[in-house]
């Protein structure tokens, strides 16, 4: 069922790619109804899928006989959440989109074939075949920036492209050099992540390719310093595109991380995740201290996802359960999160003012002129703050546990960086939509707000719809964390298992 | 007995619904709004009276208790409950409300939205006063933050933006402290349930479990107890505020539109002061008995300095918002002289619990006060076109005899006179803290005096002399603002004359704590 979202992905887009010009509204609702369909299926599948049963494979065809490489879909709670997430995005993503009118069917074209790569990673237990997807993920993504994109869309498109094939070219090397060396080990050609990560490859080889796939990776999850592409990428990406960006493309970098680079190289981990967890929390503050000083609305929003992404690796760092499992709630969280915040500010605030500074935002009053912008950026700032009740709560919680036993230094700095982050996200909720202006205490602001209204245009119903949908999902995840964690923990418990470090209390 | 009965739960829903109800009405539906967030607060209110009347005085533990699973993965409940402690808290809640929504009610702009505010609020605060597991008192506890940042941001004085992000963000540092110090619990525990905690940590545990569950870099146990323990007494007093965490305070109180001021120091306040009697002291009896001399210096001084500054200030809301941290710093002196080893085992603990009732009493009854008195300020920047300056007035008593003699009232029971609500609090703090740490009840009396001299030149300078001519118009109070003042007037009166009223529940709750923080 899972590999069906795979399917219709790219069975969309190549239909899609194939409409007129012409048939915009066609290209709209055909695009949205394969990302429901895709949703559809993920949930499906999702429900079949048992809680702790390991690495279930769905599909398991020979593809390259002579390098043992196998087409092998294989899904655990911690795919299965990400799967979830994908599904969400790509619906919502597509609601925010629904005001895109240059070539239509190519931009849709482009955003379910990026969802379907993305899907093909998740689902992947092949090395070669995760990282055919991996970059299947990156090309549609170079032209939705350069192509529907602004503010210096060709430099942002290209310098994400450049970082992302910088970071494959290390992960291409990381990964044949382990396929080169289990061979010699073993005498068994295979490219299986299982059969991989059960080589006890020799501490010396793991010792310089953990960082090397590590790193590949972690460019993509916005690790500090290899982070630039992403506020550059993010800001010049049109809106649909930044949802994705940051709510699903980062994730591919962390899980790559996770299931490949720490599943494989658990001896070189060992060496290195100190160093990494330093980089984690350096993100981590330098994100959300970057994201203060901003004068551009889509910048601010653009750090925070590098400060929040750090709190994703810095859980991967700590190795033990409650760390990753809130690592991986936190992928999902900052998935939605990320996702609302940049609808917000991309397409209900920047698709109608045509601005993002900051200065500028301030003198139009935006909380009369669009007050379910305003009220959607007050939910999703709370969620992002880390307020209890959302989803971003639980899963910096998780991870402020895990890295208290196995960080406690982090865990103190990383307390600031939530500080910041309160201070950065009150900043711009009051610069861009609560101003102060001097008719507010009497009848006037009324005036002159409603004015606005019918320049800037209300609100559209996708937009609510796509709005709501992921304000529920942050919120029901928030209160009922369960929901995911039911899955993740035992995922992560037999991953722990092994790695050779049992779970933690 | 009461606990299953979802009382308490019913409570936190109740305006929490009602808010959801009133911010989705639209902006010109102002008296229906008025109407609907009144009447959910009385009916709040009347479920408050109810959990009151079915509360067994004689039980010192929790009461009307319920309990569910959550995420038992974290070792998250939902758990709420109430002992004489929570019973008032929450009394004193749901008194305010209707009181601060009644003050509130010549407000013009964006009415429904106010009001709304203002009930998720009051909800925010029945949780964080119900709230038994510390996942969900976190939850509630942070929730309160943003309606009240928003009732700063939108409807403030001319310094709103910057009151109410201050007011946020150091909010915040404080709860993130609390926050990884609670981590760093659950980790050693497994738990967060706060009577848990409290029996496993409660007396001294700490080093010992640290020791053996967290390996932190050859830090000892002891040490790390410490440090936990002053992060999350960081967040409290940031909350309190505790001189010198207290600098968000006077600005978000001057800019804070009036109604919300009343519930800023008459509820909000006792967040911290609750926090530290619930969860601080149960928690980390040993440790804060280890570093008594500080905290109780802390407490005093920060009191002393307050009534100082207080009398300084000109601003009639500024020096109401002193007043305010130096009441509340009564509460501390007395915990802690409480807490203090003094004297053998057994012979001081009716000071003890004589102090420890003070606490609870003064809380609530500060909380009254506190909110009378910024009621007062109200109607007279509403009579004065936004002035408050205490230089402003003058004469007023002859103008408007009734405001003056109640409002004059409200400021004796705030300077503690005998027969009115203020004196049983500070009575007894003073009387059992005297016993017990005698230099610092010494010191702490000092502030007494200030107060008594700064609230004196106040009624000297804005009621007495001649009458500025400039008010030679003013209005004396109208029936709807009698009706929000009246009963709070009351309410100080009785509580002045038969404190057993409200010493009553607190009793038993007391002497548990007395037998369970002894050293």
């Amino acid at each position: 069922m899972l590999a069906w979202t795979l399917y219709v992905s790219f069975a969309g887009a190549a239909v899609l790619a194939c409409l007129p010009r012409r048939r915009a509204a066609a290209a709209r609702w055909l695009a949205l109804g394969v990302a429901l369909l895709g949703a559809v299926f993920a949930l499906a599948g999702v429900s079949e899928h048992k809680p702790g049963a390991g690495l279930e494979t769905i599909t398991r065809l020979p593809w390259i006989p002579f390098l043992g490489a196998d087409y092998h879909l294989a899904v655990d709670g911690i795919s299965v959440t990400l799967i979830l997430l994908t599904a969400v995005a790509a619906v919502a993503g597509i609601l925010f989109s629904w005001n895109i009118e240059e070539r239509v069917p190519a931009f849709f074209a482009f955003y379910l074939a990026l969802i379907g790569g993305v899907y093909g990673v998740f689902l992947s237990c092949d090395l070669l075949l995760l990282f055919v997807f991996y970059e299947i993920a990156i090309i549609p993504k170079y032209f939705l920036i350069a192509i529907w994109g602004s503010t210096r869309k060709e430099y942002g498109a290209m310098k994400l492209a450049l970082y992302s094939f910088g970071g494959s070219a290390l992960v291409l090397v990381g990964i044949i050099a382990a396929f080169v060396v289990a061979a010699q080990q073993t005498g068994v050609a295979t490219f299986s992540i299982e059969a991989l990560s059960r080589v006890a490859f020799p501490a010396a080889f793991q010792r310089w390719a953990f960082p090397v796939v590590f790193v590949g990776f972690a460019i993509l999850a916005g690790l500090w310093p290899f982070h630039t592409w992403a506020p550059t990428g993010h800001v010049a990406a049109p809106t649909g595109a930044s949802m994705l960006l940051a709510g699903v493309v980062m994730k591919l970098g962390a899980y790559g991380c996770l299931r490949v680079a720490m599943g494989l190289f658990p001896a070189g981990l060992e060496v290195w995740r100190g160093a990494f967890a330093v980089l984690a929390v350096v993100g981590i503050v330098y994100g959300a201290l970057a994201a203060l000083v901003q004068r551009d609305f889509k910048f601010v929003i653009g750090y925070s996802s590098v400060s929040h992404m750090g709190f994703v690796l810095l859980g991967l760092m700590t190795l033990n359960e409650i760390g990753v499992s809130g690592a991986v709630l936190q992928m999902f969280s900052h998935g939605v999160i990320a996702g609302l915040l940049f609808g917000v500010v991309g397409r209900m605030v920047y698709d109608r003012t045509h601005t993002r500074d900051l200065s500028e935002l301030e003198g139009l009053r935006l909380s009369r002129a669009l007050p379910f912008a305003a009220v959607t950026f007050v939910i999703a700032s709370a969620a992002s703050m880390g307020l209890p009740g959302f989803s971003g709560f639980v899963a910096e919680l998780q991870v402020l546990v895990g890295s208290w036993r196995a960080f406690p230094a982090a865990a103190l700095v990383a307390g600031v960086g939530i500080v910041v982050g309160v201070a950065y996200l009150l900043r711009a909720l009051q610069s861009a939509f609560f101003t102060d202006d001097p008719g507010f205490a009497g009848g006037a602001g009324v005036a002159v707000g409603s004015g606005s209204r019918g320049v800037l245009g209300s609100v559209s119903m996708p937009e609510r719809v796509g709005a709501v949908l992921l304000m529920a999902v942050t919120l029901a995840v928030g209160l009922y964390p369960r929901w995911l964690l039911d899955w993740i923990v035992p995922a992560v418990h037999s991953m722990l298992e092994g790695l050779g470090r049992g779970g933690v209390s | 007995m009461n606990d299953g009965v979802p009382i308490l739960t019913a409570m936190t829903l109740t305006p929490w619904i009602g808010g959801c109800l009133l911010v989705g009405l639209g902006a010109r539906h102002r008296s229906l709004a008025r109407g609907v967030g009144l009447g959910v607060s009385l009916i709040t209110l009347a479920l408050g009276f109810l959990a009151w009347a079915g509360f067994d005085p004689g039980e010192g533990g929790m009461q009307w208790v319920e309990r569910h699973s959550w995420i038992p993965g974290l070792g998250v409940e939902y758990v709420v409950g109430v002992d004489g402690l929570g019973l008032a808290m929450v009394a004193l809640t749901v008194l305010l409300v209707p009181m601060a929504l009644l003050v509130s009610w010549t407000l013009t702009e964006r009415v429904p939205l106010y009001f709304g505010l203002v009930l998720w609020l009051e909800a925010g605060l029945i949780g964080t006063f119900t709230a038994l597991n510390f996942f969900h008192w976190f939850l509630f506890w942070e929730l309160c933050l943003i309606p009240a940042f928003f009732l700063i941001r939108l409807w403030g004085g001319p310094d709103r933006g910057s009151a109410a992000t201050q007011f946020f963000v150091y909010t915040m540092a404080g709860s993130v402290a609390l926050l990884l110090a609670f981590l760093a619990l659950f980790l050693a525990t497994g738990t967060f349930d706060f009577g848990r905690l409290a029996e496993l940590g409660g007396r001294g545990g700490w080093a010992a479990r640290f020791e053996e569950n967290l390996d932190w870099g050859g830090v000892s146990g002891s040490t790390l107890a410490r440090l936990v323990f002053l992060g999350a007494f960081l967040g409290f007093a940031v909350k309190v505020p505790v001189m010198p965490f207290h600098t968000w305070l006077p600005s978000a109180y001057a800019e804070a539109p009036t109604g919300t001021t009343m519930l800023l120091t008459g509820a909000m306040s006792k967040m911290g002061v609750y926090g530290i009697l619930r969860i601080l002291i149960p928690l980390f009896g040993a440790e804060a008995r280890a570093l008594l001399a500080p905290l109780l210096w802390l407490a005093v001084a920060g009191g002393v300095i307050a009534a100082a500054t207080a009398f300084a200030q000109r601003d009639l809301k500024r020096m109401f918002a002193y007043s305010s941290v130096n009441h509340l710093a009564y509460c501390l002196l007395g915990i802690f002289a409480a807490v203090g080893a003094g004297g053998e085992a057994g012979r001081l603990d009716p000071e003890r619990s004589m102090a420890l009732g003070g606490v609870v009493v003064q809380m609530f009854n500060h909380g009254i006060t506190a909110a009378a008195l910024f009621a007062f300020v109200a109607f007279l920047e509403q009579r004065s076109g936004g002035r408050r300056g205490i230089e402003d007035f003058g004469g007023l008593r002859r103008r408007v005899p009734v405001f003056c003699g109640l409002m004059g009232a409200a400021v004796f029971a705030s300077l503690g006179l005998p027969g009115l609500s203020g004196f049983v609090g500070e009575f007894m703090i003073f009387k059992g803290s005297f016993a017990l740490e005698p230099a610092a009840a010494a010191t702490a009396a000092l502030g007494l005096l200030l107060t008594a001299v700064f609230l004196l030149t106040f009624l000297h300078r804005v009621f007495h002399g001649p009458l500025n001519p400039r008010w030679a118009g003013m209005a004396d109070l109208g029936g709807r603002e009698l009706l929000a003042v009246v009963p709070a007037m009351a309410l100080m009166l009785v509580i002045g004359v038969v404190p057993q009223a409200l010493l009553g529940v607190l009793k038993a709750t007391v002497t548990r704590w007395v037998g369970d923080w002894g050293p």
